[in-house]
């Protein structure tokens, strides 16, 4: 298997629907301990994505992930485009690089995604950020490609490793993102943010069960 | 919900299209990317940009003009613009002194601004504002939000500007202000964002939002409702118990509306707090009432205390010709 244009493309198509799909819940939980802006900055930028199949699909794999990073980081605005964009930019360089040619090779792409992401946001574990979904994500995928899973165990491991990176976000006091004036008032809820991550990682494991990527 | 509009996805750029055709002598507005700038172009100055997410007019767009911002960048309703505005409206408006962006301090705002600037060849610097003393600033946050003091910051930085000093000098007055500046804003009901269709949070008829953001973000405590000169004094409290200013200081004391609380009571909230101020051993020697920096439709006002030198005082009392501000001239 390598990573295909065909997959990213699919992959946006599948995202956009996902986070339509989970909107009461991103929402909700933006409006309990944030300022109810993430569901409609996600889904603009998730239907902008969707909507550029055609031009994606001529692209190579590291340029179709370039062109959405730029395309995100001028139609999302917020917190969310330049955090989004960063880690496209980041998995683009790291594609360009190796190929992404197997599991492995993707593995290290997503976790150079979340490293710029990372950066740009000056963010870290814990904090009560989509970050505790990235970051677990990240690790997970490594570990289980460099043990040479299979897809299916990989996925299974993915999709358990942003659950619970999920629900850790519930007990956290949040220290970045506009819930960081809250204090204890935090606590009790998940962060949105890591919950539409937790949501578009999801989608894109059940798609790759689907498909051959 | 019941608000004026047509589709919530043109609100914006129809405001804003509103905003230039009854500002036409002063402002002009860019479309894809969206920015405004002055009609006409200045030049041999720093250039001063400002903006952030719509829904706190007249901040930024009603500050551009003569004496004060050279362009301003809207984002969508309280989202951050994004850094091809600012490329576009950089290019519009520089002018060979180098380029000031003066910005609150959101995380979004930070980081958009932030790639605008690598990516910009010119000269540059930022003015971060964080005058909300509701957040403690401490290890566990991600420090003072900028609210309302941002006026004063964007009054006084772009007065500098125009006597043509450099890029340093208009840092360096924008950060002392900023520095000297303390604001803190309570809610009696939320705001609707129009996208949303319902109100960011709940609140009841007998509480207020201590310490609320401009956004609608919860702030120090929700309290029960008390009459006005009782939540004036914690307003007040906080803001002297922040700044620590010494007795016989001379003041700007700026209260601000939040979108839907009449002049009748930011007037009402005034006269108690610069009774108080004044028992406080301050002189309040500058003053501003009205909705300058405001939430949407939020009921509710924030009180903003800047303490005065008579170099703030001159950039304050300079020309500005503005939608928003307008002496002088």
């Amino acid at each position: 298997m390598s990573l295909q244009t065909i997959f990213i493309c699919a992959a946006a198509s599948a995202i956009h629907v996902a986070i339509i799909a989970h909107k009461p819940e991103i929402e909700s939980l933006d409006q309990a301990i944030g300022d109810g802006d993430h569901y409609i900055n996600v889904l603009r930028g998730a239907e902008t994505i969707a909507g550029m199949t055609d031009e994606l699909a001529p692209l190579a794999p590291d340029e179709a992930l370039n062109k959405i990073a730029m395309k995100l980081l001028s139609t999302i605005g917020g917190a969310s485009g330049p955090l989004f964009a960063s880690f496209f930019m980041g998995m683009a360089k790291t594609i360009k690089h190796n190929g992404g040619s197997n599991y492995l090779d993707i593995a290290a792409a997503f976790a150079a995604g979340v490293q710029e992401l990372i950066k740009r946001g000056k963010g870290k574990i814990g904090e009560k950020t989509m970050l505790d979904v990235l970051i677990p994500v990240a690790h997970q995928f490594i570990f289980s490609a460099i043990e040479n899973k299979t897809k299916e165990e990989i996925c299974i491991d993915i999709k358990a490793a942003a659950d619970k990176g999920l629900e850790s976000t519930r007990n956290l006091v949040a220290t970045k993102g506009r819930a960081a004036g809250l204090g204890d008032r935090a606590i009790g809820h998940l962060d949105a943010g890591a919950k539409s991550c937790q949501v578009m990682i999801t989608e894109v494991c059940t798609l790759s069960l689907k498909s051959n990527n | 919900m019941k608000k004026f509009t047509n589709n919530v996805n043109h609100m914006l750029t129809e405001s804003l299209g509103g905003f230039e055709k009854a500002h036409q002598d002063l402002v002009s507005l860019q479309l894809e990317p969206t920015f405004i700038t002055r009609k006409h172009k200045a030049s041999n100055k720093v250039a001063i940009i400002s903006g952030g997410g719509a829904g706190h007019e007249p901040l930024h767009a009603g500050f551009v003009g003569a004496g004060m911002l050279d362009a301003a960048c809207p984002g969508q309703v309280f989202t951050s613009p994004t850094p091809d505005q600012m490329l576009a409206a950089a290019e519009a408006v520089h002018a060979d002194k180098g380029i000031l962006f003066i910005v609150k301090n959101y995380a979004g705002d930070v980081m958009n601004f932030e790639m605008a600037a690598e990516m910009l060849p010119y000269q540059l610097a930022t003015v971060l504002t964080s005058d909300d003393c509701a957040v403690i600033n401490s290890t566990y946050t991600e420090g003072r939000r900028g609210v309302a003091g941002t006026v004063i910051v964007e009054k006084c930085v772009g007065s500098i500007a125009e006597t043509g000093a450099d890029l340093a000098t208009c840092k360096a007055l924008g950060d002392k202000i900023n520095a000297q500046t303390a604001s803190i804003g309570v809610a009696l009901t939320s705001c609707t964002v129009p996208a949303a269709g319902h109100p960011t949070f709940e609140i009841s008829e007998s509480e207020i939002e201590m310490g609320v953001g401009i956004h609608g973000e919860p702030g120090r405590k929700r309290e029960s409702m008390r009459e006005a000169d009782v939540i004036v004094k914690d307003m007040v409290d906080a803001i002297l118990t922040d700044l620590k200013p010494t007795r016989g200081s001379e003041i700007l004391l700026l209260v601000n509306g939040l979108g839907a609380t009449p002049l009748m009571e930011l007037y009402l909230i005034y006269n108690t707090a610069e009774k108080l101020l004044t028992q406080n051993g301050m002189t309040i020697a500058r003053s501003l009432v009205g909705n300058y920096t405001t939430a949407i439709d939020m009921a509710g006002a924030s009180i903003t205390v800047c303490i005065l030198d008579d170099e703030i005082k001159h950039h304050w009392d300079s020309p500005v010709h503005t939608a928003a501000l307008r002496w002088g001239v």
